[in-house]
């Protein structure tokens, strides 16, 4: 696509503006959000107030909104990937739990394998289940047309199940069976494969640097090499592609993937980093969180990073909100989905002045 | 095995079979019109939320039943609305806008619950009616002829929606602008208005599936009642091929395995009940496999319409 010639200041305001556009959303789902607490009755202020201050008002408030932030993180850039790709990724939630299982699963096997050794060896294990959950979607889709939209719902049902059973049944800690008690909850994982934390007291831990790195290896991956520059391609112009030689269908399969592979290293991250065993529930909604901050930080690997970390806020600072004034933190979802709702609607706006950017050269 | 499949077993596999059928029929006809004319909704589960949450406050607080399900139409219908105006006036990509629909559904419908009904655990539903005559066919009239006012509805729909597709003017405007907007546009058919139209009334009907939940077939409402069921109505409309009928086959054998799952584990046969839970979801997939290459899928699903474009 020839760009138009402009002045260098002029194209740096215009893209800036289009990069800052979706954070005009979060100022309108705020005041919407706010106007829901009014009607029931609850200072919008005091109830923000204890949501910023819970969020980050101290080292324990920020270090837990960036473990929160760690899986929204790698579960955006999985979606990320799929979308430059030109599909969509809504199986998140299903790929993350497999990680998970597989993660937990091989740390159990293998118990008295040396720590570091095994801890890679399950982080790889984690992303090669999500990967295998994201890429099953994708293999429909390139061989058989399935809408990916409605398989990778589909694969979150299953893995969500699969997870249940497997708690119930062979992962099930022996010592619940013992006791009686029959809580469905794995065995703790050992000590020695759980992700370090730099400061002590504090619940962060390494895996959040680890998806710091990955956002701009993905970056990377999709601006600098030739494979990502395709998955691009595939996604800008289907059509074109093809009349160039590309594979449409591997690459979209490809995005998938490798989408799939990040949510993967999410659940895997979630066991050795934040509960050390394998529980029911795991997710909580991170395959579409991830989306929303996908969304928010533009379908771009580093403006992931913010997002996620704003998000990640505002799922520590809601559940601060709920124990202090009583606000049920599902206004953090309401939240959300207005968001979305509010970034997808301003892409025409985007779009708008790129065409009369077109045509006024 | 030998009792596995006992007369009466078999008899309340077929009733819950189609008892339950009823939010997959509204849903996935509404969702039909939407598709037909080109939009994928996938917003279907947050309507359905809040159409089973607004039902439910409604019938509990006025102690109407037609007034919970008449406003869970209404709410249901502004949220298509919402969407229409999304994804049909501001262009915006189908997919996501749906997920946004669906998360605001999802934390608006838990977050009004918590906030407005504590204590109220269950509302007594809409009655089960026994046609005359037709009832009192044994066995056949229990199964069929003895269900609630919404189930007929449901199964009212089908025949009536293929009617209005494919016998009506607006029925053929519906699958054209899903076909061809640009032709549509040209014999002066509003692509706009047509798709207005059946967003909305999807949201309605996803609405009423909704309330079918808590006010007809469950009577409680709780965090993510649904628990996908509106997502399933989605890959149901692409399961029946965009048609009518081909929605009641999939919904019927999607609620059939249900409810031989739910009974499998009653039981606690040989499966496993959470291995019985994925039967459904697999089968889905199966057969969107099998289907998707196949079906006439409307030619403009997912892409946007804008005049003067190619």
């Amino acid at each position: 696509m020839p760009m138009p010639d402009e002045s260098g200041v002029k194209k740096f305001l215009d893209r800036s503006f289009d990069a800052l556009l979706p954070l005009l959303a979060a100022p309108f789902a705020f005041l919407i959000g706010g106007i829901i607490l009014l009607a029931l009755n609850v200072d919008p202020l005091k109830a923000y107030g204890v949501m910023i201050t819970g969020a980050l008002g101290d080292v324990s408030g920020i270090t837990q909104t960036l473990v929160r932030a760690t899986p929204l993180l790698l579960v955006a850039l999985g979606i990320v990937i799929a979308f430059r790709g030109g599909v969509l990724n809504i199986g998140g939630e299903g790929q993350l739990v497999m990680g998970a299982i597989a993660t937990t699963a091989l740390v159990l096997w293998l118990e008295s394998w040396p720590g570091w050794i095994l801890m890679i060896l399950s982080m790889l294990a984690g992303a090669a289940a999500g990967a295998v959950w994201g890429g099953i979607p994708g293999l429909l889709r390139a061989r058989l047309g399935v809408s990916e939209n409605l398989s990778t719902i589909m694969m979150n049902a299953i893995a969500a199940q699969f997870a249940n059973f497997l708690l119930v049944g062979p992962l099930m800690d022996p010592l619940q069976r013992e006791m009686g008690t029959f809580l469905p909850e794995s065995s703790r994982i050992p000590k020695s494969v759980w992700l370090y934390r730099p400061i002590p007291q504090a619940s962060l831990h390494i895996g959040f640097f680890i998806a710091l790195i990955l956002a701009l290896l993905v970056y990377i991956f999709l601006w600098r090499t030739s494979i990502g520059y395709r998955i691009r391609a595939v996604g800008l112009n289907p059509a074109a592609s093809r009349y160039a030689g590309i594979n449409v269908p591997h690459y979209e399969a490809l995005a998938l993937t490798l989408g799939g592979m990040f949510a993967g290293l999410a659940g895997s991250f979630e066991i050795l980093g934040v509960h050390h065993k394998l529980l029911q529930y795991l997710s909580s909604g991170y395959g579409f969180s991830g989306i929303v901050v996908a969304l928010f930080g533009n379908l771009h690997p580093l403006g992931a990073i913010p997002a996620s970390i704003l998000f990640g806020g505002l799922l520590v600072g809601g559940d601060k909100m709920q124990r202090a004034v009583q606000v049920p933190s599902a206004l953090i979802t309401t939240i959300s989905g207005l968001v979305v709702l509010f970034v997808v609607s301003s892409v025409i706006l985007t779009e708008r002045r790129a065409r009369r950017r077109k045509i006024h050269g | 095995m030998g009792d596995l499949f006992t007369l009466p077993v078999l008899l309340g596999i077929i009733y819950y079979g189609i008892r339950f059928a009823t939010p997959y029929l509204f849903a996935a006809i509404g969702e039909t019109f939407a598709q037909r004319s080109g939009v994928l909704n996938l917003g279907v589960e947050g309507m359905m939320l809040m159409g089973a949450y607004t039902g439910f406050y409604v019938a509990a607080t006025s102690g109407n039943l037609w007034a919970g399900l008449l406003a869970a139409a209404i709410v249901g219908g502004l949220m298509g609305l919402l969407m229409a105006v999304i994804s049909v006036t501001f262009q915006a990509t189908q997919g996501i806008s749906g997920i946004g629909l669906h998360i605001l559904g999802l934390g608006l419908s838990t977050l009004l619950f918590t906030t407005t009904m504590t204590g109220v655990a269950t509302i007594i539903g809409f009655p089960s009616i026994r046609i005359p005559l037709l009832g009192d066919i044994p066995y056949i009239g229990d199964i069929l002829f003895n269900h609630n006012v919404l189930v007929y509805t449901a199964f009212l729909l089908v025949p009536i929606s293929n009617w209005i597709l494919y016998k009506t003017t607006f029925g053929l405007q519906v699958r054209a602008v899903g076909q061809s907007p640009q032709a549509a546009d040209t014999l002066g058919v509003s692509v706009k208005k047509i798709r207005y139209i059946t967003v909305t009334l999807g949201g309605v009907l996803a609405g009423i599936a909704g309330a079918s939940l808590s006010i007809a077939l469950i009577n409680v409402f709780q965090e993510n009642l649904t628990n996908g069921m509106g997502f399933i109505a989605v890959a149901l409309v692409y399961f029946g091929a965009w048609r009518p009928y081909g929605v009641l086959l999939g919904s019927l054998l999607f609620s059939f395995v249900n409810a031989f799952q739910q009974w499998v584990q009653l039981k606690g046969v040989a499966i496993p009940a959470d291995v019985a839970v994925m039967m459904p979801y697999i089968l889905t997939i199966v057969v969107l496999a099998f289907s998707a290459r196949r079906s006439t899928k409307p030619a403009a699903l997912t892409k946007k319409f804008e005049r003067g474009e190619a």
